[in-house]
This record gives C-alpha cells, structure tokens and sequence, in this order.
C-alpha cells in the first residue's frame, strides 16, 4: 500500500507544481535557517574532550572579603584561585590528577636568521596537565613533578611551532629563546585544541585559541611571566609579588575524579580546606561556598553562547515556524479541495485511516525534499558563518549528528504541518460531497 | 461594499483564514522587531567618536626585551615620524575610540571619598593626543607641558602615596561634564579617582568616544596629563591627509623597523579599518536581520498568494454565477481585496500585541529599550500593501473567470 500511496503523492504534487515548489522552498527556507543557528549551537555546547570529560572537575573556592562587591561587568574574582590556595590544593593531592595553569604569551626568537621573533601563546601549567587531558605527545614526554618543584627551564611545544622553529627535525633535547631565557625542550605534542578551550581563563577567546607550547607554572612565576588572563585582586598589591599573593586570583585548576565517592570526598575536602582557612582568618565567606563543578557544568556556568547567537537562533526558529504556519494552511486548502477524490475513496471502502496514512505520506514527502534544500540551504549558511570574524566562525561546521537531525527535523516539521489538515480531510461526509458533485 | 457574504463564506474556512492570520499577526511581530534591532544596531555603527577618523593611521609595536631608556627611544621615534612627508602630527595614546585591544577605566567620584563612582570613565594617556587625533576644544585649554607626569613616575607615586608624582589636571567631554555638573561650567571643577585623589577640569572637548563597553555612555572619556612610552603598550598614532594614509603608514612602518630593528609591528592600520573591525558584529547582525525580514515577508506573501489561487479555483463556480447576476469583474475583484484586507487588519492587530510582547521579551534579556510606537503604524501600512499585491494576481484571475461558467456543470 506504501508504494500505492507514494505514487498517488506524487501524481497529487505534480499537478500543482508551483503551490509544491512554494512549500518545499518555505520549508527549506525554514530548516535551512533553523539549522543553521542550531548547528553553531551545537558546536559551542559540544563536550570538549569526550570520553574524559565525565571525570573532569574544576574546584573553586571563595577568598574574597566580605564586603567585595562585584564591579559591573568585570570578571568574577573568585572564579580563579590564588597563588597559595592553588599550590595547597596541589599538595593536598585529593585527586587520581590535579594542575594549576593559567594563559601566557611569549615572544619567540627563533635561532635561524630568516624568521622574525613572533609571539605564540601557551599555557604555564604542572606536570598531571599532560595526562590529566590526554595531550597526544609526538616526541618527548612531558617534564616530571621534580620539574615543577625546581621551576626548571623545559617546554613542551606544539608540532607546528617545533615545525617552525626546527623544520622536520627533532626538536627535543634543543635549546629554544623564549622572551628572555633559553628553555630545553622535552616533549612535541600534537597540535592538540579542545573545543571550547575549557580550561581557558574567561577572558580567552575559547573557539580560537590554542596552546602552542607549555612552560612549568613554577618557572613562569619564578621569572615573573606575562600572563594572558584576568588578574583579581581585592587588596593593593605590588605589580612584583601579585603572582603569589593570597589576595590575587589568577590560576584555574583543574583535578580528575574517577568515582562518584571521590567526587563527594574532594567536594568535602574543599569546604574542609575553606574552614581551616576561614579559621585562620584568611576567609570571610561561608566554607560552603567552596564548589566543585563538572567539566559540562563549568562550561554551562560560564555561558559561552553569546547574545546575538541566541537571538539569531531565535529568529530562525520563528521563521520555521511562520514557515509551517504557511505549509499547514497551504495543505489545508489543498487537501480539502479534493473533499471528491477523497469522498470516492471512501465510499469505495477506504477507512478514515488510510486516507489519513496517504495525506500523511504527501506531506512527508514535501517534508524530504524541503529537508534536501535546507541541508543545501544550511550549507550555505554555515559557509557564511565561517566567513564571519567571530571567535566561532571556524568551528561552525555540520557534523552527521546534524546531518540526519536536518532531515528528521523537515520531515517531522512537515508530517506534523500534514497532521491537521490530513485529520480535516479525512473527516469530510462522503455522502455530502458525493452528491454535490 | 457588503461585508456579510465575506464574513460567512470566510465562516466557512474558519480554519484556514486563522491560519493565514497568524501567520500574518507573527510576521507582523517578527518583521517590527527585527527593524527595530536593525535601526539599533544602525545608531550603534553611527556613534560619533570625536576623532579625525579619517585621517588618522595606527602602529603599536611589540618590544623584545626590556628596553633602559624607553622614554628616549619614543621621543627618537616620535621625531622621526614627524619627519615624514605628509605627517601633519604624530602623537602615542593607548586607545582608540570604537576599537578592540581593551581600555582602561576608572571611576569618578564627586567627593574624595564616595562609596560607589559616579560614572566609569575610559580614560586617554599618551603624548600630543589632542593635536593628533584633532579633538575639538570647546572650553579651556590642552595641557602644558608641566603638567605632564611620567607613567613610571606616577605608578610609583600612587604606591607611595605621594601626590607630587601624580597629574592634578584633566581634560573632560562635554557629555561627562554634563553628567557631572549639569548646568554649571565644567572649567575648574573638581572630581576624584581612586582612594580620593583630585582632578581639575582644564578643558572640554566636545566629543570622544570610549573604545569599547559602549553600555556605560559612549562618550564618557577623560585625557590624562600622563606621558606614556611605546615600550609601555601604547600606540603610534600618526594624522595625514586621506589620501597619503596607505603611503604614510608604509613609511612609518620603515622608519621605525630602521630606527630599531628588534622590534615587531603588532598593528599597522588606518583608524578605517580599526572602526569596521569594531562594529563587524552589528553589520553582520543587521544584514542577517534584513535577510529574515525579506523571507519572512516573501514567504507570508507567497503564502497568501497560494491560498488566494486555492479559493478563487475553489469557487470559480459561484464567480460565475455572481457575474451571470449581474456583479461586473470590479465586484469580483473588490470582493477578494476586501477579503484579503480583512484578514490583514486581523492579523496586524494581533501582530502588534505579539511584537509588544516578543519587545518585552528582548528588553528583558537583551537590554533593549521599548519599542517606539512608529513602528507600529509602518509594519501595519507594509503588511496592507504586501497583502493587497499578493491578493492582486489571484483576484484578477478570479475576475477574468466569465459568466458561462455558471452554466456548466464542473
């Protein structure tokens, strides 16, 4: 019957090719939009590192005094950590993993002669970074918590910054200019770029940027590193000790919990820690405060979606949906028309429910082909966004997850505009239309 | 015109004429909103940022090392830029109005020790920014050069707590001078930053825009009496006729590399291109916006075109025998309008409560002010008209239909 009813659902949309051209081109139109927006949704919710995700935390304490008030639209101070907090919850060792690390640029002076010093940015970061995030290393491996303990001068590069500065090379055991000091490197990793960069400070573009190389924590501080990233302080503090002062946030820290019972024992262990300090003096605020967010959570918490993104999904959503007002008036009149065709079948002994399978079959294939065009349509939208300059204008592209979602979404977006007006036809008196023909 | 048989044969398709009204009401709603977004959008892109925009190029370099006598070398650069054929001043400041690359802020307060500012302000460091960017005084004077403090010196200073270091003028827009001292004549007046530390206004610029967070006043700026090195982060602004900007830059660029190599050029720009990388998001904000408007009405009217065309074959049979009555092709033709017309005024009716509704929406999240009641009338005259055309074709076929029919049996 599914084939019948195919055949008549096509001989019904050729006979008025225009009226099925419009609706396959506004529903088109539609999911091409719809899609579009949800598809750049998609990539700037997507779990960075899938499969390590899940064991991912990010702790967070809350030093701040308390009568800090937040100014305007600057950053949330305790959304990093001090210097002194970082390096306890470090020492503590609670975690299976746990690294402090913070952004930093540096100006590279390459040894050969034809290429010009150029900045690169990287992550000052400790030793569990590496496998704590899985960092695919080429050559090399990372440097070891003696490393850290010594702020001794190695780096781990990225493959194209090795391949810039050594060519095909090994670049281990080589010596690079980094601003003013020469580092050993001990590792090439692949370019490794995790979508959003979650743990980036707020202030990094999270889509764009990636690290280039990484330099132990200890060293930069020991040197006195630019850092790239917020600074907070809520005491006066010298431009020389802000690094480690207790009243200066400026390091994320990230730690990997593999149970659910571990992930309890570090939530107490930080309220644990904010007590003792708050004991001390140090703390104001409530040890409660202290919070441990999943890595899906922090990336939710941080709302990295910004404005004009949402309101544009929600244009091209109202557009679907004016869209499929459209479609459903259009099938409405179309299908009532042909009240006689409709009332001869029944009278002929079809059920109500097999005039509603064909209405529905019709308008599920209006729905593949406006499906086909908003793919195409997509497409075109999606290259438009690339051309953008926004942070997230590289990363819009339609992975297969989309790809079948596009056309499930014409097609339901269609069967369900078919629905009403299906249910209206199949509904008419056969005797009634019968006898006025 | 008799309405009655309008209303009852429009009775009997109750369902599909609210269709086509709420489709019409919804673009109606999305349609008013989405050109009050663009005109946003428009008035953002068309700030005044006070500056000689045209004529103004950009250098900021990235120093290698740390360089003893920063303050020479800037001076050395500075007199070689002059040096430049076509440079008419050259100057350094740390921003530029509308343009990326951060700013820096402080609050105002109107007494030493206020609780909260009283407005946060963007404030211009440098060296001969008046001159170079071509601000326009409109009271009081530029600073002198004793009144100029070093960076160094005054960071030094702000530690120390001594006030010697520190500058004691400023030079304020009118709209900050407005905002602080309605009414009163800003010259000599006093406000104080950080912990209580007092500025006199020198002098009143007419406008100056702040580089970016637009949201807290686009033109609340000051300029500090406070020279500043390239080595220190700040830019090489240099102003020129229009035409040399390309050449000028070019040169610049030169000299400074053969003054001292081991430097790298970060950013060689015209203030052009500076504004339209700024405002690049609203553009494309704006173009996306006329792009839905135009689906948006191309697909309601398309839709009206298509249940017109339906109606009119439906009742082909009726047109006849209306025109074997008597009724001539004007009445036909009328009585589609008229239909078309109807559900129109409906749908805009009801498009208007949704707008104020979906305007509602955005001010709630988007911080958008209220829709001015313009809009209204504008979106209602678009819709009418749009209708009307997209009624036209089907209404006419429907008047050619000829009397005859009537007598045939379909």
């Amino acid at each position: 019957m599914f084939g019948y009813y195919l055949d008549l659902a096509w001989r019904s949309l050729k006979r008025s090719p225009i009226l099925t051209g419009l609706m396959v081109l506004a529903i088109g139109l539609g999911i091409g939009a719809s899609m579009t927006m949800l598809t750049v949704l998609h990539v700037m919710t997507d779990d960075p590192l899938p499969g390590r995700s899940a064991q991912l935390y990010t702790p967070h304490l809350d030093p701040l005094p308390l009568d800090h008030k937040r100014r305007g639209d600057g950053p949330d101070a305790s959304d990093n950590l001090t210097w002194p907090d970082a390096m306890a919850l470090l020492k503590a060792h609670r975690a299976t993993r746990q690294a402090a690390m913070a952004g930093g640029s540096m100006l590279v002076r390459p040894a050969r002669a034809d290429v010009r010093p150029f900045d690169v940015d990287g992550r000052y970061t400790t030793a569990d970074f590496f496998p704590m995030f899985g960092v695919p290393f080429l050559r090399g491996s990372a440097w070891g918590a003696a490393d850290d303990a010594v702020g001794a001068r190695v780096v781990v590069l990225a493959e194209s910054l090795s391949r810039k500065l050594f060519g095909a090379d090994d670049a281990v055991g080589r010596m690079v200019r980094l601003g003013e000091h020469d580092y050993r490197v001990v590792g090439v990793t692949r370019d490794w770029q995790p979508s959003p960069l979650f743990y980036a400070d707020a202030s990094a573009k999270r889509y764009s940027d990636g690290d280039r190389f990484f330099l132990p924590l200890s060293t930069a501080v020991d040197q006195k590193l630019d850092v790239n990233g917020n600074f907070s302080s809520w005491e006066k503090n010298d431009a020389d000790s802000r690094m480690v002062s207790p009243t200066t946030s400026w390091l994320q820290f990230w730690v990997q919990l593999d149970t659910p019972p571990q992930v309890a024992a570090y939530r107490q262990y930080l309220v644990d820690y904010s007590a003792q300090q708050k004991a001390l003096g140090r703390f104001q605020r409530p040890p409660a405060n202290a919070k441990l967010y999943g890595l899906m959570g922090w990336l939710a918490h941080e709302d990295l979606v910004p404005n004009d993104v949402r309101l544009q999904l929600w244009l091209a959503l109202g557009f679907l949906f004016v869209c499929m007002l459209n479609i459903v008036a259009l099938l409405l009149a179309k299908f009532l028309r042909r009240s006689g065709e409709i009332s001869v079948r029944r009278a002929l002994g079809a059920r109500r429910r097999d005039i509603f399978v064909q209405l529905g079959i019709e308008s599920a294939l209006i729905g593949v082909a406006g499906g086909a065009l908003g793919l195409a349509i997509a497409q075109l939208g999606l290259w438009s966004i690339r051309q953008r300059p926004d942070d997230y204008a590289r990363i819009a592209q339609m992975d297969v997850q989309m790809l079948f979602g596009t056309l499930a979404l014409a097609i339901a977006a269609s069967v369900l505009a078919g629905l009403l007006p299906a249910w209206r036809a199949c509904r008419v008196a056969p005797a009634l239309q019968l006898k006025t023909m | 015109m008799e309405l009655r048989p309008i209303l009852s044969t429009l009775r009997r398709h109750k369902f599909t004429a609210w269709l086509l009204v709420l489709e019409i009401a919804l673009t109606c709603a999305i349609v008013c909103n989405a050109v009050f977004l663009i005109s946003q959008r428009l008035h953002r892109m068309d700030l005044p940022s006070g500056i000689a925009e045209r004529e103004l190029v950009q250098i900021q370099l990235g120093h290698i090392g740390k360089n003893p006598d920063a303050k020479a070398q800037t001076e050395t650069d500075l007199a070689a830029l002059r040096q430049i054929a076509g440079v008419k001043q050259a100057g350094l400041t740390e921003e530029l109005p509308f343009s990326f690359g951060g700013s820096s802020n402080s609050g105002l307060m109107l007494e030493p020790r206020q609780q909260q500012p009283t407005v946060t302000v963007s404030q211009y460091m440098g060296q001969n920014i008046l001159p170079t960017l071509g601000l326009r005084l409109v009271a009081g004077r530029d600073f002198q050069p004793g009144e100029y403090v070093d960076l160094d010196i005054a960071l030094a200073a702000l530690k120390t707590g001594d006030t010697k270091g520190l500058p004691q003028s400023m030079i304020v827009t009118r709209a900050l001078a407005d905002r602080l001292w309605p009414g009163k004549a800003p010259l000599g007046q006093t406000a104080y930053v950080g912990k209580g530390i007092p500025l006199r206004v020198i002098g009143v610029v007419e406008s100056l825009a702040r580089p970016n967070m637009l949201n807290k006043g686009p033109q609340y700026t000051v300029v500090w009496p406070i020279h500043m090195t390239s080595a220190d982060g700040a830019d090489y602004v240099l102003r020129t006729a229009p035409q040399d900007r390309a050449a000028v830059l070019e040169a610049a660029v030169a000299k400074l590399k053969q003054i001292d190599p081991n430097r790298v050029v970060l950013v060689k720009r015209t203030y052009d291109q500076a504004r339209r990388e700024f405002f690049a998001n609203d553009r494309a904000m704006a173009g996306i916006l006329v792009g839905v408007i135009v689906a948006l009405l191309t697909v309601t009217a398309l839709g009206i075109v298509g249940l017109a065309s339906f109606w009119v074959g439906q009742r082909r049979r009726s047109i006849g025998v209306r025109r074997a009555l008597g009724a001539t092709r004007g009445d036909i033709l009328r009585y589609f309008q008229t239909e078309n017309f109807l559900l129109a005024t409906l749908g805009i009716v009801l498009g208007m409560v949704l707008a104020y509704g979906i305007n509602l929406f955005l001010m709630l999240h988007y911080e958008l002010p209220r829709l001015p009641g313009i809009y209204l009338p504008v979106g209602a005259l678009v819709l009418w008209a749009i209708g009307q055309l997209a009624v036209l074709g089907p209404a006419l076929r429907a008047a050619a239909v000829p009397p005859v029919v009537a007598t045939r049996s379909v």
